[in-house]
């Protein structure tokens, strides 16, 4: 059996390389009939926000080729809620709980993120600072240098665990961001969140969604996702964490192969509940099958 | 009760008309887990390539004795098309059983109307069996554009009175279901109703007017079906999303904002 478990910083270990990606597997007990989430590395659990946000009006989806679009927009009760209903029911699953923090300005990003500090058993947040969701902050701060190092710095100084940050496709030079944001002392990056897009309903004229625009995500983004993790992984010193379409345990060895040391699982898992824990046994598999001892001799392997 | 995720054989394609279908599956392997009325399964189309996405389609009826249940569906788009070209021994990926149903009133000897349009009657009939089968009385208040859109008659009439109406005249009283003379003439306990929105607002407004209880089991558009995504939400009453896979497809008309 090939050695699967991977380290993303000093605090975060992974008994495999699979996460689940935020948004797209609730809280994990939403699966809990369905798998063994004892199998994955961890969970990453729905984007968390200082206070409780509706979200966006329905209709909040729409199917396209290969993907989907959605426009969710970070609905949630709020951290004072996750904390006190929703912490005691996943703290002691036997894999990593991650939160993934969303907010509008760097200091509830902070706020939050310190809440998620007192936690035992929430080792990492994942900042999100690329929701095209939400008009309020979210991908504000991640498409430009200045903002995304804002919030890096006001998140640091509050939280000492393992601070990955979220990546937003939606630039024109990824690569200079994972810096910046590399620079502020983030722990490590993951990438991408959903790239923005639009579909009309011809017959009524209309935007399916209800605020016209929303993230693309699916085996449609891979390439666009594989590329951007090549880019970031030669960029960066701190361990990337890949993802976007990934829908089997080949896909996830190509990001593997492109320099990241963790991949998550996202849309995928509407297709097949147990996607994500298929993908991690796969991912085994396959490492035995072609006599690789351990994953990281393929972690950057297409340089 | 456990949600499960399987490859369920299809038995039979019964062709109603050529886009409706009953699909039976079965499980070969294990005792189906127990379906209450009015949830639903999302079906993966692995034969449509196009299909990315799972389609939320209603429990129809079961039958425990050949460990089968079956699905009504209305062939609309690509997915629900290559769902009637299933033969006998294809494989369905299902997923359920999902999402929380109607409610079985306590004692016996109630009075429903369970009003459906379309092919919103799927989850109805076996909701009136359920019914019937705890001792209640429902009665089916079926409505179409014409005769040709009201289907398993003989199904529904197995269970509880049948009323029907047509849009044409074509069949049973000639108007909408809120115009059925049924209304009038019989008195209710409790009301449910599945079908187009339009249809479900006038049932809901009408038993509104009367006092009476009403369930409305909702068709929104869905990615997860298991509470995870966030996708399908309606607004209640004092303007909180909630899910509708997940706190629903059912829910008591009073508690959404769009029976106003
Ligand atoms: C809880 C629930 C129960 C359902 N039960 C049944 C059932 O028992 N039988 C049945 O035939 N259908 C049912 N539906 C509707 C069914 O899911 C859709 O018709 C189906 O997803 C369409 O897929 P398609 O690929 O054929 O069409 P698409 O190509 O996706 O769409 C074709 C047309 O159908 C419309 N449509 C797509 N999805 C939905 C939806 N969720 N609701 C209404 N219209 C939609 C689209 O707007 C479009 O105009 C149910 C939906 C839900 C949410
Ligand atoms: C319905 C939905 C909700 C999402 N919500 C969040 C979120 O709250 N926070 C976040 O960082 N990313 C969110 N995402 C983005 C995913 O985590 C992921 O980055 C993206 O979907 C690309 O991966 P995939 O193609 O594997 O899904 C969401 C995606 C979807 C489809
Ligand atoms: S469809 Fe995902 S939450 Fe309802």
């Amino acid at each position: 059996m090939a050695k699967v478990n991977v380290n993303i910083g000093d605090g975060l270990q992974l008994k495999n390389p699979v996460l689940t990606a935020s948004g797209t597997f609730g809280y994990g007990l939403e699966f809990a009939d369905l798998i063994d989430l004892g199998r994955l590395g961890g969970i990453i659990v729905k984007g968390t926000t200082l206070n409780p946000r509706e979200g966006n009006d329905y209709p909040r989806m729409a199917e396209t080729p290969m993907g989907m679009l959605n426009c969710v927009g970070l609905q949630n009760k709020g951290a004072a809620y996750f904390c006190s209903e929703i912490y005691p029911k996943i703290k002691d699953l036997d894999t990593n709980v991650l939160v993934n923090v969303s907010g509008s300005s760097p200091e509830d990003y902070a706020e939050c993120a310190a809440m998620m500090a007192q936690l035992d058993n929430i080792p990492a947040i994942e900042l999100n600072i690329s929701c095209p969701n939400v008009k309020d902050g979210g991908m504000a701060f991640g498409v430009t240098c200045e903002g995304a190092a804002s919030v890096v710095k006001a998140v640091r100084k509050a939280y000492n665990k393992t601070l990955i940050v979220k990546l937003s496709p939606n630039v024109t030079d990824i690569a200079s961001i994972a810096r910046a944001v590399e620079d502020e002392g983030a722990d490590a990056v993951s990438l991408i969140n959903t790239l923005m897009g639009m579909h009309i309903d011809i017959r009524r004229r209309r935007s399916v969604l209800s605020i016209g625009t929303g993230g693309l995500s699916g085996p449609a983004v891979r390439p666009v996702a594989v590329r951007m993790v090549w880019q970031v992984a030669h960029a960066v010193k701190i361990p990337v964490i890949g993802l976007g379409g990934i829908m089997t345990a080949e896909d996830a060895i190509e990001f593997l192969m492109a320099g990241a040391t963790a991949i998550e699982v996202g849309t995928a898992n509407f297709i097949d509940p147990c996607a994500s824990v298929k993908i991690a046994e796969g991912i085994n598999r396959w490492l035995d099958e072609q006599g690789v001892a351990d994953v990281h001799d393929i972690i950057g392997a297409a340089w | 009760m456990s949600k499960h995720v399987k490859d369920l054989v299809v038995t039979a394609v019964e062709k109603l008309r050529d886009d409706y279908a009953v699909i039976h599956l079965h499980d070969p392997a294990a005792t189906l887990p127990e379906i209450l009325p009015g949830q639903f399964v999302e079906v993966r189309v692995d034969h449509s390539p196009n299909t990315f996405l799972r389609r939320p389609i209603s429990i129809n009826e079961v039958d425990i004795n050949k460990n089968e249940f079956s699905l009504l569906v209305h062939a609309v788009g690509e997915g629900t098309k290559a769902m009637l070209a299933l033969k006998p021994g294809d494989k369905l990926n299902c997923l359920y059983p999902l999402g929380h149903g109607f409610t079985i009133p306590e004692g016996s000897g109630r009075q429903l109307l369970l009003c459906g349009g379309g092919v919103g009657t799927a989850p109805l009939l076996y909701y009136g069996r359920r019914l019937k089968e705890a001792g209640h009385e429902p009665t089916f208040l079926l409505g179409g554009r014409s005769a040709r859109d009201l289907l398993q008659l003989d199904q529904f009439e197995q269970y509880g009175r049948v009323c029907c109406t047509t849009e044409d005249g074509t069949y049973g009283e000639h108007g909408r279901v809120t115009d059925h003379s049924v209304l009038k003439s019989q008195t209710f306990d409790a009301v449910a109703t599945c079908g187009p929105m339009p249809m479900m607002q006038a049932v809901a407004r009408w038993a509104s007017s009367l006092n009476l209880p009403c369930e409305a089991s909702l068709e929104n558009l869905m990615a997860c079906g298991l509470g995870a995504c966030l996708c399908c939400v309606v607004k209640t009453i004092d303007n909180h999303n909630i899910c509708v896979c997940q706190d629903g497809p059912v829910f008591n008309t009073q508690q959404l904002q769009w029976q106003k």
